[in-house]
């Protein structure tokens, strides 16, 4: 009876590759999928995972790839669509021609998508790639799970009304290599601009979410700052060299910070799966972008009433893990000092932490996972505003202060707890 | 729940969130590696006790205690007594709670008395030992000084729970020894607990001895104020007074 | 409602240190682990943040992290003839309630334990012949010696961090260590704390004395530390609020901490939470371990088979499980014959108290394991000869105490309890109290043991687990010895007031202040069947598939805390589990 236990640890600790396949695999992925049985699915599945598919099109406690969970945008619910290859609910009858529509074209068989999908990112696939990824997502369980897609009160329900949204914003174009630049960095700015899909986070849109001119200039998403990307040492990744954003990317941590809120996820579900090369593509190719032009401005005094009382409550409240002189600890609490998301003149990432904590980034490189308890429960506004104010202003950083009533706005803003009556 | 705080598309998204799921109790779990984060039911907010009205001794128990309390830790120059630090709002509210029902305790029977080493066997609750401990304690005192405790002299107090505490002094409901321990332990707890449990009002405990209340980080001082005195404004956790 | 689980290759029975230890070895083998714990599933950021963990009345008062006796409790007696009487309110044994167990909310001392501690029988025999031994006393050796467990001693202070100052490594003594310890492979995984005021005076006071202080290796972070599983530690900050409360700033080694963020990531592991097993099947004629059986919050009975069965419950539950299941033969106190329950020990304390007239002590400022000790009096670092007994005792000054309620008792003799002139006394106290702890050996006696109680039962009927303790002569001499060098320490420290008190002079009491919460044996590991319940790699010597893990295999107390101990006896078996019972499951030590 014991006796095929050892010979089954055997088998999954080295004939299987045990520990390296729980390396290359994201982790809720292993359990739902067959093995992919060739190479084109293989690197299909690796296609998926880049593209970070499973994260949108699966609901909480849902079955992989069923689809149903409710995008909330500013125009309305959006529920993402099952994509598992059951033939009723799912694309179990689609063609190679319908997916390449959906995905690189944002066309369904219904009219036009919402760009919730990221097809405006996804249109620089290439097209050995889409038919790779094809043949992975073809294979996908059937799972019979019905999704009602489109919740969205008029008049964005109209699908048609994308066309013209695709007119103005939609550039349905393949990736065209700079070849003034390296195949690593080409590499990079392909990852990046397709599956990668960054700039859906990380570039400012305008009033109708299409993507502005600032691309990766860092943007603002309901409750969350996702930071500038550019080499600005003051705002962006100036001060990081190539291997601390692979670090970032491949654990999650790096010796300046944690990742949180969204990108916390995006880390733990697609980044930290790439390869050593992709990731260092990926690094090479920020790392090129110029930075962008703006100067920092200068701290307020630490006389500030604000910075003096901010202090006070740094002390009781934060220095236990940040510790007293902001420095934190490498790869598991942010350094405070000198630090662009401390300083982005954008707070909202700032508040939403503070408020509401961040689950810490739990990868196979750093599963430590330390995250930032919520202070939102605990803190009343004025004390929230001084610690930040503090903090944006001490050991090298400078931005603006910020006020109880812009922390009451957030509040509100990211239904965050009240805090207590006392 | 899984977290989906996606944003995709150029539209905003925000993840849906079931506050209601937040602080449901507890229940058999089953978690497998690799499914995602594993996070425990956050702990609820901490919070204030309400001083306005009580919550579980009657008017008068209130006010008896508070006299018993004002012995035990009279008010003088090092700081106020027992009652104004809110002592008796704090004995209240924690007698209302899982302390006041004995909740975490072993209670099934026989229930026999043992050796002292064999520790406490009655399953009397501590709100019930106060019940009937304040009713009695009048009761004991007109037999004695034809007077209730809080008529007694300050000597008169001081000497009648100086007997308790001797067990020189019986009750007939509770035993006045055990009763007097428990007087003294709550009333010490209230003076020295965190303010938001209703007594240490202004930190007066804390200010009596010098601690630096719901500080959680001493690195800046292990050493350099190793030996000496630290002159720190106290602060309690929700930074009641 | 009875529902079966899918089978697992191991089902690992509480997830404290062991259990948790245990589980990653095994899952980084390959086998697919199922472990089944009573509390509920906690998590370092979301159970224990910084916004709330400083509160001593939840905390050390209320002592809401620990397992209620309305739980679960123990039946308690001094000696056989007696009615064992249940344990009703919370004492002196600290179990944890939580997935992490008793490691959650412990004080952190992390000690590696002498040679001497696994081998007493061979080296008293060596050293002074049974005429050193009081009657009744049960000494025997462990199977295993400090030198089969100094990997793997080595290899758990990785995982955990422990901090300290190295007294021995490979062979060659280093300044400022505990000269005593057994050599050691490599220094501590982090830099010693730094020391309290306290500390200091007993540091200046013991080395005139001629004896060798040194820092307690613990459990409180000493820097930065990526641990041998890749997780981050971050720096202890000295808040005071260890024991009896989870650490919230990842500074306290302890599996929530140091282990569990490993095992979540790995797909063949599985926790069931909230569930309490009540036994260990197995096949009809005890010779093969099936699976176990709980009981889960709804009420509801499972089982969960599996090919090998491991218990890595708190001590005591341990020995009620091999009883409740029937599994090995119980000990009988009136023929001396039988092992489970047997070999039940304590910890012998000594302590002295003290007041100074004018220090700035600021006691807030601790751990729960910052401390100053000498070994010059410890197991069999001095000559018995003339004694009487054996062992002795690690002598700290021990500062792990600065919370004021807790604090509030401590005056010198002959103060006031109450009124103007105990808050005078307090405010005084306060910063002038200190404390010498001598923590000492604990022996068995045949007089010692562990059974099922005939009256007392659980929330679920089953008999409650009847503890039959005394400190016995040994133990009795060792505690006055070590009190009086206590008192010596405290003198030259230059202290006012000072009182000494060896514990073991009173009967044992499950809640005499200033006592050990250790217990130790029932299930112990050893050389032979008639005098243990496992062999030396903690297998069940009847039931090959069955090891129980844990301090319940120590057959002796050290004048040390347990849990390093436990780490390293855990790895030891985990490695005999992979190396050896996989590729031949069966007894592996043949008579």
């Amino acid at each position: 009876m014991t006796r095929n236990l050892f010979q089954r640890a055997l088998r999954i600790s080295f004939h299987s590759g045990f520990m390296l396949s729980l390396a290359a695999l994201p982790v809720n992925v292993v359990h739902a999928q067959n093995a992919p049985v060739n190479a084109r699915m293989e690197h299909g599945r690796y296609l998926a995972v880049a593209g970070d598919c499973l994260a949108c099109h699966t609901a909480a406690d849902g079955k992989p790839f069923a689809g149903g969970l409710d995008l909330k945008t500013p125009f309305g619910i959006i529920t993402t669509s099952n994509i598992t290859s059951d033939k009723e609910t799912g694309i179990g009858n689609w063609t190679f021609q319908q997916f390449d529509d959906a995905v690189r074209h944002g066309k369904g068989p219904n009219g036009h998508l919402y760009p919730a999908m990221p097809y405006t990112a996804y249109s620089q696939i290439t097209d050995a790639d889409i038919a790779d990824l094809w043949e992975y997502i073809r294979t996908l369980p059937p799972v019979n799970h019905k999704v009602e897609s489109n919740k969205l009160p008029f008049p964005y329900n109209i699908r048609t009304l994308l066309v013209f949204w695709n007119l103005l914003f939609f550039k349905d174009a393949a990736f065209v290599p700079d070849n003034s630049k390296s195949a690593e960095i080409n590499r990079g700015a392909y990852l990046v601009q397709s599956l990668g899909h960054c700039g859906t986070c990380h570039t400012p849109k305008n009033a109708l979410g299409g993507d502005t001119k600032d691309t990766f200039q860092g943007a603002s998403l309901q409750g969350w700052f996702a930071p500038d990307l550019t080499n600005n040492a003051h705002t962006g990744l100036g001060q990081w060299t190539a291997d601390d954003i692979v670090t970032y990317l491949r654990s999650g941590t790096n010796r300046y910070t944690a990742a949180s809120g969204p990108m916390t996820e995006a880390i733990v579900n697609s980044t930290q799966h790439l390869t050593d090369a992709d990731l260092q593509a990926i690094a090479a190719y920020f790392k090129s972008l110029p930075p962008r032009t703006v100067s920092p401005p200068q701290p307020l005094p630490a006389s500030n009433a604000q910075v003096t009382a901010g202090q006070r409550d740094f002390m009781v409240e934060c220095s236990a893990c940040h510790r007293s002189s902001g420095a934190g600890i490498s790869n598991m609490i942010p350094d405070l000092r000198n630090n662009p998301a401390v300083k982005a003149q954008n707070p909202d990432s700032l508040l939403n932490i503070v408020l509401k904590g961040t689950e810490g980034p739990a990868t196979l490189a750093n599963p430590t996972g330390a995250a930032m308890p919520g202070f939102g429960w605990k803190l009343q506004d004025e004390q929230i505003a001084n610690v930040l104010t503090y903090i944006r202003n001490s050991w090298g950083n400078a931005a603006p202060a910020l006020s109880a009533a812009d922390v009451s706005k957030a509040r509100a803003a990211i239904n965050a707890q009240p805090a207590v009556p006392r | 729940m899984r977290r989906r705080d996606a944003l995709k598309g150029g539209l905003v998204l925000l993840a849906t969130s079931t506050l209601a799921s937040i602080y449901k109790p507890a229940y058999s779990k089953t978690l497998v590696g690799g499914s995602g984060a594993w996070k425990a039911q956050p702990p609820p907010p901490l919070s204030v006790v309400d001083s306005s009205r009580l919550v579980y001794l009657t008017q008068d128990e209130a006010k008896l205690v508070g006299t018993v309390f004002d012995v035990l830790i009279p008010a003088d120059e090092l700081g106020m007594g027992a009652t104004e630090a809110g002592c008796v709002t704090f004995l209240d509210h924690q007698l209302a709670g899982p302390f006041g029902s004995a909740a975490k305790d072993y209670k099934l029977g026989p229930v026999v008395e043992g050796t002292p080493q064999q520790g406490p066997q009655s399953i009397a609750t501590p709100a019930e030992i106060y019940r009937k401990g304040l009713a009695e304690l009048n009761t004991v005192t007109r037999k004695k000084f034809d007077k209730a405790f809080p008529d007694l002299s300050e000597d008169q107090k001081v000497a009648f729970l100086e007997g308790m505490e001797a067990g020189t002094i019986q009750f007939e409901t509770v035993k006045a020894k055990d009763f007097f321990t428990l007087l003294l332990q709550n009333v010490r707890e209230g003076y020295l607990a965190d303010p938001m449990y209703g007594g240490n009002r202004d930190m007066v405990g804390w200010k009596l001895v010098g601690f630096p209340g719901a500080v959680y980080d001493y690195r800046d001082w292990i050493v350099s104020k190793r030996g000496k005195k630290i002159d720190v404004q106290p602060v309690s956790l929700l930074r009641t007074t | 409602m009875h529902y079966k689980r899918p089978k697992a290759d191991v089902v690992i029975v509480g997830l404290g240190w062991a259990g948790s230890t245990m589980a990653e070895e095994l899952t980084r083998a390959g086998l697919n682990v199922v472990a089944i714990e009573r509390g509920a599933w906690r998590d370092t950021s979301t159970s224990f943040p910084t916004t709330r963990n400083p509160d001593e009345l939840s905390g050390s008062i209320r002592k809401d992290i620990l397992q209620a006796p309305v739980t679960e409790t123990y039946t308690v007696r001094n000696r056989p003839g007696e009615t064992a009487l249940p344990l009703r309110k919370y004492h002196n044994l600290t179990l944890g309630n939580n997935v992490g167990g008793a490691g959650t909310h412990w004080a952190g001392a992390s000690w590696r334990w002498q040679s001497f501690d696994h081998q007493p029988y061979s080296r008293v025999m060596e050293r002074y012949g049974a005429k050193q031994l009081v009657d009744g006393l049960i000494l025997q050796d462990w199977g295993a010696s400090y030198h089969d467990l100094e990997p793997f001693y080595d290899r758990f202070e990785k995982i955990a961090g422990t901090s300290g100052t190295a007294g021995v490594i490979n062979g060659v003594k280093q300044p400022g260590g505990n000269p005593f310890e057994d050599s050691r492979t490599s220094p501590y995984p982090t830099p010693a704390l730094e020391r309290t005021r306290a500390n200091i005076l007993f540091s200046e006071a013991t080395t005139r004395m001629g004896y060798s202080p040194f820092p307690v290796p613990s459990a409180m972070i000493g820097g930065p530390y990526t641990n041998a599983l890749g997780i981050n530690l971050a720096p202890c900050t000295y808040c005071g609020y260890c024991q009896l409360y989870g650490c919230g700033n990842w500074s306290k080694s302890s599996p929530n901490i140091c282990i569990l963020p490993v095992l979540m990531q790995r797909p063949n592991f599985t926790v069931v939470t909230e569930s309490e097993v009540v036994r260990i099947n197995t096949t009809a004629d005890k010779k093969m371990a099936t699976g176990v059986t709980f009981v889960d919050s709804d009420g509801n009975i499972g089982e969960q088979p599996a090919d090998i069965v491991i218990t890595a419950t708190f001590t005591l539950d341990n020995t009620r499980l091999l009883l409740l299941s029937g599994i090995s033969t119980p000990y009988d106190v009136n023929t001396g014959q039988g092992v489970v329950g047997r070999a039940f020990t304590f910890q012998t304390l000594s302590w002295a108290f003290m007041f100074f007239e004018n220090e700035y002590l600021n006691p807030f400022m601790n751990t729960g394991a910052l401390a100053t000790q000498i070994d010059d009096f410890n197991g069999d670092n001095f000559d018995h000869t003339g004694l009487g007994f054996i062992g002795g005792a690690g002598i700290q000054s021990l500062c792990n105490q600065g919370l004021p309620i807790g604090m509030s008792g401590l005056v010198p003799e002959g103060s006031p309890r109450w009124g103007k002139g105990w808050k005078k006394a307090f405010q005084k106290s306060y910063q002038n109290y200190a404390q010498i702890q001598g923590q000492g050996t604990n022996f068995a006696h045949r007089e010692q043991f562990m059974d099922l109680d005939p009256t007392y039962k659980d929330r679920f009927g089953q008999p409650l687990l009847r503890i039959t303790y005394d400190y016995n002569e040994n133990d009795r001499r060792s505690g006055r010895f070590i009190r009086d060098k206590c008192v010596e320490i405290a003198k030259e420290m230059g202290a006012r007031e000072i009182k000494g008190v060896s514990l073991a002079d009173d009967p044992y009491s499950g809640y005499t202040p200033w006592d050990s919460s250790h217990v130790q044996g029932g299930v112990v590991m050893g050389e032979d069947p008639r005098t243990s319940v496992q062999n030396r790699y903690q297998q069940n010597w009847d039931v090959p598939n069955l090891f129980v893990i844990g301090a319940s295999s120590f057959p002796n107390n050290a004048g040390y805390n347990p849990t390093v101990a436990v780490g390293a006896t855990t790895l030891w078996t985990a490695k005999a589990i992979k190396d050896l019972y996989l590729k031949n499951p069966g007894p592996l030590v043949r008579l």
